[in-house]
């Protein structure tokens, strides 16, 4: 019976700071996406988006419509980290090209 | 007056050490060269392929290897591509609803012309693919503009390019800046990488070619564009020069670019370019 009681107790106490931590990540969420979105246009301004940058930035947004906001705030966050990756390449690739030119 | 003279001597001085000591290749490498470059290019793939005319680079895989050769040989018994070749020749001589046709778009009405395209359009200041011409012509006319990357567009052109087998690629570019630039934008998108996978066209088509990238072998860059349109197995259908770059693209990960953007417009210059003098075989077949 205590044991039951402990465990309904832990049980709650964790469902609810589950729900707590998915409210407040519901900005995270929108400020991650903002950011990646952001990156992921400077991408494109330089002519070099990746298509897994996409990708991501679509599971953020399906993971967000499902009320999942931990999934979204990492997928959003993975977007971002390619869209910069791919801006890196892009801007390093300026003058890297020329390593393989044929002379 | 002392300081002056003493500041102009300094100043020669350094103007003599700088020219003696600048290597002249230095200025070389920065003064973009065609010629040379093609040179270069087409000696690389014939001294990694000893074996090969210049000729057979322009069956692309099918060079490769003997038993490749055999495949491509048994192929062309009954080409794959036939079908899409007689819808070309038919959608040519089909004047359009105001009573002209293609052939009003083009010298010698379009025949045996493929050879020279992509042209340096010094109007437009803009390289004009072959792909490119074919729609402006349509909407010179009334007609709307084809998809660039199958059907239709691919079938046009494989009657084109089969009325020019044979004729090697004969790209000019003219005394004009822009089109050196436009040649110099197409070899940079060439040799750059791009995607996820952080591939160049020339990671897989300079510095592979006769390797397998899973099951496919890659073709090498020379000739790559002589057999264009093709059909593919993998695609179970037609493909133009647009499909195979954007498709390129994406399966390095990148998002592709819009077909005839510029950047492949200027590709499309510089990789037919460099393989001027090898004949145009398409339509062509591949794996």
């Amino acid at each position: 019976m205590m044991r039951t009681t402990i465990l309904l107790v832990a049980g709650l106490m964790s469902a609810s700071a589950t729900s707590s931590l998915a409210a407040g990540s519901e900005a995270d969420y929108k400020a991650a996406f903002a950011a990646a979105e952001a990156a992921n246009k400077e991408a494109g301004s330089l002519r070099n988006q990746w298509t897994v940058t996409a990708a991501a930035l679509s599971d953020a947004k399906k993971a967000a419509d499902k009320g999942d906001f931990d999934q979204a705030v990492a997928a959003a966050k993975e977007a971002e980290a390619l869209a910069k990756a791919s801006i890196f390449q892009a801007t390093s690739e300026k003058d890297a090209w020329k390593a393989l030119e044929i002379h | 007056m002392g300081a002056n003279v003493r500041a102009a001597i300094h100043l020669a001085v350094a103007l003599v050490v700088l020219a003696v000591a600048a290597p002249p290749f230095v200025f070389a490498a920065e003064t973009p060269d065609p010629v040379a470059d093609a040179k270069a290019f087409q000696k690389f793939f014939t001294q990694k392929f000893p074996k090969l005319k210049p000729e057979d680079f322009v069956n692309g895989p099918y060079s490769m290897n003997e038993d490749m050769h055999k495949q491509w040989e048994e192929k062309e018994q009954f080409p794959p591509y036939e079908f899409s070749l007689e819808a070309g020749k038919e959608m040519f001589t089909k004047p359009f609803s105001n009573g002209k046709s293609y052939a009003d778009c083009f010298a010698n009405g379009g025949i045996g012309v493929r050879q020279n395209y992509p042209i340096f359009d010094a109007k437009e200041g803009k390289v004009v693919t072959l792909e490119l011409a074919l729609n402006r012509c349509r909407e010179a006319n009334g007609e709307a503009p084809l998809s660039y990357v199958k059907d239709d567009m691919a079938a046009l052109t494989a009657y084109m390019a089969f009325t020019s087998r044979g004729k090697p690629f004969d790209i000019k570019i003219p005394n004009d800046p822009r089109a050196l630039e436009a040649y110099e934008n197409g070899k940079r998108y060439f040799y750059t990488r791009r995607g996820q996978l952080n591939f160049s066209c020339a990671s897989c088509h300079v510095q592979n070619p006769g390797e397998r990238i899973r099951a496919e072998i890659l073709a090498p860059a020379l000739g790559i564009l002589n057999a264009m349109p093709i059909y593919r197995s993998e695609w179970s259908g037609m493909g133009t020069t647009s499909r195979r770059f954007t498709t390129c693209n994406s399966q390095i990960r990148g998002v592709p670019l819009e077909p005839q953007a510029d950047e492949y417009r200027d590709l499309e210059y510089y990789l037919s370019y460099v393989s001027n003098g090898l004949p145009i075989s398409g339509p062509g077949a591949r794996p």
